[in-house]
Parts: C-alpha cells; sequence; structure tokens
C-alpha cells in the first residue's frame, strides 16, 4: 500500500497487451475492415497530393535552374555601338552572374545539335534564320522582370525571351494543390480517426464486463488501455501497408510508362520512383500509427472513468 | 483502519446522499451496513472504491486520506480491497480457475504465484472440485464462491460485500456467510451491505444503519433495526 502500483511493463503484460490487440482486430472483422479501408484511402490520396507536390516541386526548381536565363535577342540591324551600350548597361545591374554572346551562328549550331537526327531539315536554310544574342545568366529568378524592364527600351534590342511567368505559374498551382490537398487530408484523417474509434468502442463494449472487474480489481489505466490502443496501431499500421504498396506499384507503373514514352521528360523531369520510397514509408507509417493512437485514445476517454 | 471523517456527498440536482458521516472500522471488524434503498450504502462504497469523491470530509484508509490521492492512485487504493457483487459478475467464457487468476494477472502476478494462490483461494471458499466448471454449469451458490474466491486472492485487508446474498435461497445464503465469516476471523475486515434481516440478527456483528444520508444507529453485537 505504501508503494506505489506502476503499470509493471514486463514481458507478460506486452504478450497480454499484443494478444487482447490482435483478439480486437479479429472480432470485428468488418469494422477492422472498414477502418482500414478508411486509412488506407486518405493515404492514398495522400500520396498522389504528394507526388504531385514533388514532382511540380522538383520540376520547377529543375526548370529555375534550365531556365535561369534571360535572352536578348539583337536587331539585325543594330550598330556596334548600341551593343556595347547594352552591354555596358547590363553590367552595371546587380543580379547578374553572366553575360553571354551568342553568334548567329553558335545559334544555329546549337538548334542542329537539339534536333539531332532531323538536324537535315536545317540544312536547306538558304540564309540563318537565328539572331545574335546577349545570354544573361541571373542569380534569382525573381529578379528577372526587373532586369527586363530596365533593359527592354534601349536601342538595338529585337526581342526579350524569359521563363518566369511558367515557373511561377508552377509554383503557383504547386502551392494550390498543395494546400487543397492538405486541407482534403485534413477531412480524411479526422473521418478514419472517427472510423477506428467506433471500432475500438465496439471492442470495449464486447470487454465491458471484463474491463468493469479489471478496473474493481485494480488493473492500472495502462493496462486496460494498452490492448485497444494496440488495436487501432494495428488497424493504422495496416492501411498504411496496403496504402504504400498501391502508392509505390501505380507510380513506378507510371515512371516506366513515362520512361518509355517520352523518355527524355520523365527521367529528366520526374523523380524516380526509388528515391520516393523511403520517404513514403516513413510518411505513411507515422500517419497510420498517428490515426490509430488518437481514434483509441478517443474511444476511450469517455469511458475509462470510474 | 477505515475512517469516514464528517463526510458529505451531494448528487446533482441538490440530492444529498451522504450527510456529515463518521465511521470508525478496526482491523478485523465484520460490520453489517443496513438501511432501506436510497440510504446511501452505495454511495458509502463507491466512496471507499474512490469511484467518486465526497463534496466535504476526510476518508482514511490505512492511513492514508484518499480524498487527497490523485486518479493515478487509485489502482493502489482498489488492490487492498476485495469486493463482491449481489450479481457475481464472473466472467462467462472463463472456468472457475481462470476466473480467479484473472484478477491476479491483472495486477502483474508471476505464473507461479497464481498457480500456489488461486487453487489456496478457491480452497478456502470450498470449491477446489469445480474450478475446471464455467460459471454456467455452477450454481448461484457457488458462483458467488468463485466471486469471493476472486475477491481474496489478491490478499486485500478490506472484503466488501455489497448484497452478497442477494440472489440466493436462504440455505445458501447461510453457505456465504460462513465463508465470510471464515474470512473475517483470518484477519480481514469485512464490510457487508445488506437487506437480510435474519442474517444480520442471527450473526450478532456491528450494525451500521443508515437513513437519508445519516447514520442513524451504530452498535457492535447489533440487530437490524426494524422501524425502516
Amino acid at each position: 500500500m505504501t508503494e506505489r502500483v506502476f503499470m509493471t511493463m514486463n514481458f507478460r503484460t506486452i504478450l497480454y497487451t499484443l494478444k487482447q490487440g490482435l483478439v480486437g482486430v479479429w472480432r470485428n472483422r468488418m469494422m477492422s475492415l472498414a477502418s482500414i479501408g478508411s486509412v488506407t484511402s486518405t493515404l492514398i490520396i495522400l500520396g498522389i497530393i504528394l507526388v504531385l507536390v514533388l514532382n511540380v516541386n522538383n520540376l520547377a526548381v529543375m526548370l529555375e535552374q534550365e531556365f535561369d536565363e534571360i535572352e536578348i535577342f539583337i536587331a539585325e540591324d543594330a550598330t556596334k555601338e548600341q551593343i556595347e551600350n547594352l552591354n555596358d548597361k547590363l553590367e552595371n545591374i546587380n543580379g547578374i552572374s553572366e553575360i553571354r554572346y551568342k553568334s548567329k551562328e553558335e545559334a544555329l549550331k546549337d538548334m542542329q545539335e537539339q534536333w539531332d537526327d532531323k538536324a537535315y531539315l536545317l540544312e536547306d536554310l538558304e540564309e540563318n534564320p537565328f539572331p545574335d544574342s546577349l545570354i544573361i545568366r541571373i542569380d534569382n529568378i525573381e529578379e528577372s522582370e526587373k532586369i527586363v524592364k530596365s533593359v527592354k527600351n534601349m536601342e538595338g534590342i529585337e526581342d526579350i525571351k524569359y521563363f518566369r511567368d511558367i515557373i511561377e505559374k508552377m509554383v503557383n498551382i504547386s502551392t494550390l494543390v498543395r494546400n487543397g490537398g492538405l486541407v482534403i487530408i485534413g477531412i480524411l484523417v479526422l473521418i478514419s480517426i472517427f472510423i477506428i474509434s467506433n471500432t475500438i468502442k465496439i471492442t470495449v463494449a464486447a470487454r465491458k464486463k471484463e474491463i468493469n472487474i479489471m478496473k474493481y480489481v485494480g488493473a492500472t489505466n495502462g493496462f486496460i488501455r494498452g490492448p485497444f490502443i494496440v488495436e487501432g496501431i494495428l488497424l493504422g499500421i495496416i492501411g498504411s501497408i496496403v496504402s504504400i504498396f498501391i502508392i509505390e506499384f501505380s507510380y513506378k507503373y507510371l515512371f516506366e510508362v513515362a520512361s518509355k514514352q517520352l523518355y527524355v521528360f520523365s527521367n529528366v523531369y520526374m523523380i524516380p520512383y526509388y528515391n520516393l520510397f523511403g520517404d513514403v514509408v516513413l510518411i505513411f507509417m507515422s500517419i497510420g500509427i498517428g490515426i490509430g493512437i488518437i481514434g483509441s485514445v478517443v474511444s476511450l476517454r469517455r469511458f475509462l472513468k470510474v | 483502519m477505515i475512517h469516514l471523517q464528517n463526510v458529505v456527498k451531494k448528487y446533482k440536482k441538490g440530492v444529498v446522499a451522504l450527510n456529515d458521516i463518521n465511521i470508525d472500522i478496526e482491523k478485523g471488524d465484520f460490520v453489517f451496513l443496513v438501511g432501506s434503498s436510497g440510504a446511501g450504502k452505495s454511495t458509502l462504497i463507491k466512496l471507499l472504491m474512490k469511484e467518486i469523491n465526497p463534496d466535504k470530509g476526510k476518508i482514511i484508509f490505512n492511513d492514508k486520506d484518499i480524498t487527497e490521492v490523485s486518479n493515478r492512485g487509485i489502482p493502489e487504493i482498489r488492490r487492498s480491497i476485495g469486493i463482491v457483487f449481489q450479481e457475481f459478475r464472473l466472467l462467462e467464457n472463463k472456468t472457475a480457475y481462470e476466473n480467479v487468476a484473472f484478477a491476479m494477472e491483472i495486477v502483474g502476478s508471476t505464473p507461479k504465484e497464481i498457480r500456489r494462490q488461486v487453487p489456496n483461494a478457491l480452497g478456502l471458499v470450498g470449491l477446489s472440485d469445480k474450478a475446471d466448471s464455467f460459471p454456467s454449469q455452477l450454481s448461484g451458490g457457488e458462483q458467488q464462491r468463485v466471486s469471493i474466491a476472486r475477491a481474496i486472492v489478491n490478499r486485500p485487508t478490506v472484503l466488501i460485500a455489497d448484497e452478497p446474498t442477494g440472489n440466493l435461497d436462504p440455505d445458501t445464503a447461510w453457505e456465504i456467510m460462513g465463508i465470510l465469516k471464515d474470512i473475517s476471523r483470518r484477519g480481514t475486515t469485512v464490510l457487508m451491505a445488506t437487506h437480510a434481516k435474519d442474517i444480520v440478527d442471527i450473526m450478532k456483528k456491528r450494525v451500521i444503519a443508515l437513513s437519508k444520508g445519516r447514520v442513524i444507529k451504530d452498535d457492535r453485537k447489533g440487530v437490524y433495526d426494524y422501524e425502516f
């Protein structure tokens, strides 16, 4: 009586807790199935959103690296002085890391290389249609607009090409998908918690008498709660495993199809599925187990008060 | 060992279940708690089990004021109290032996302790030969004996019996009283709430009578009061 009674986490207790948790899952199989299904669908939708957002972000970063350039096409009739003026002006602007002159001959050669086996189409050209250009590499893509604005009215410029708009749009879409996705996932997580807590309530009801006796004999709350929390965790884990398999296999399939059909595109811009695996397992398992624990704690809160 | 000092318990809507109760029970006492329905017997038992807390007063149990004990301390209190109910509350899917062993498993006893203690407890209530029977195969009296064995198997210092003979015929009721007397003789304090006038009158033990939330009588070797 003078010593406190601690929940003795010995081997027998752990074994008992695990066994009762499993019995709980098995005893009401239909509700367990519903719980697993709800966790699985929540995580699948999370997976789709995750894959989308990660890929769009990845694409945006890649494009940013690739297109952190502004290309200023020089007019055919520009004088040497005008070009020098332009160059001087650019050199005085902050945020420009490199200015490179690209002659029309180089431009043609680049295009021939890019077109590869269809380059013969360019051979028939009577004269080189490409203008000379200055290629500016900038530090921060956000600055491109400002730089463009400060030079666009100078003489000798035919046109200016830059990619800020596209990238900005992509980042916006990615943010939208992420925020919308978070709301949907939040709702689905709540639904999953609700379904799991109802499943566990059934087990609790089935063991009401047993629990009542346990309380009168002096079982600790931890000892009584243990099996139900194990039940919740099991439901969460099974749900995560199912969804991990579904997401991984679908993404792998998609990745392979994309690699075959548009190999240049996907290899460069899609995150390889094997890079995604570790994160997905970690995130899904944590969320699945979290839903399970919260679900069981919610269902036990009121009822353990005696 | 149990001391209630100026205990008051009100329920919602202002119903006063217990009003200024003072009771002292010493180790080894055998006490009948009598009174009509609604007199406060159940409330008193719930207070001792710390199922509920009083609004005022102290409840000293084994030198400790249990009204001051946090909820985490409840299992510790209950492990020194055995409880027997009118309706037995046995688990139907467990044998007599398993029902008793269950009470030991819950408090983390080792298999060795369980193998030693359970047959002891069943022997004490005279059910050694029915250890492998399920509750449905036992008579009411036998079921109540299993529930007593379960209540004493963890060797509590107090045994609380809430109308233990309420569902039993007179002969069987006397068997149960014999067992409770044995347990008391071994030094366990027994507190029995009951309506059974004849039992109280014949046993000649201490009687505490409650009426409308107050102690109206506390006699050593008392009888059931005819007036209520």
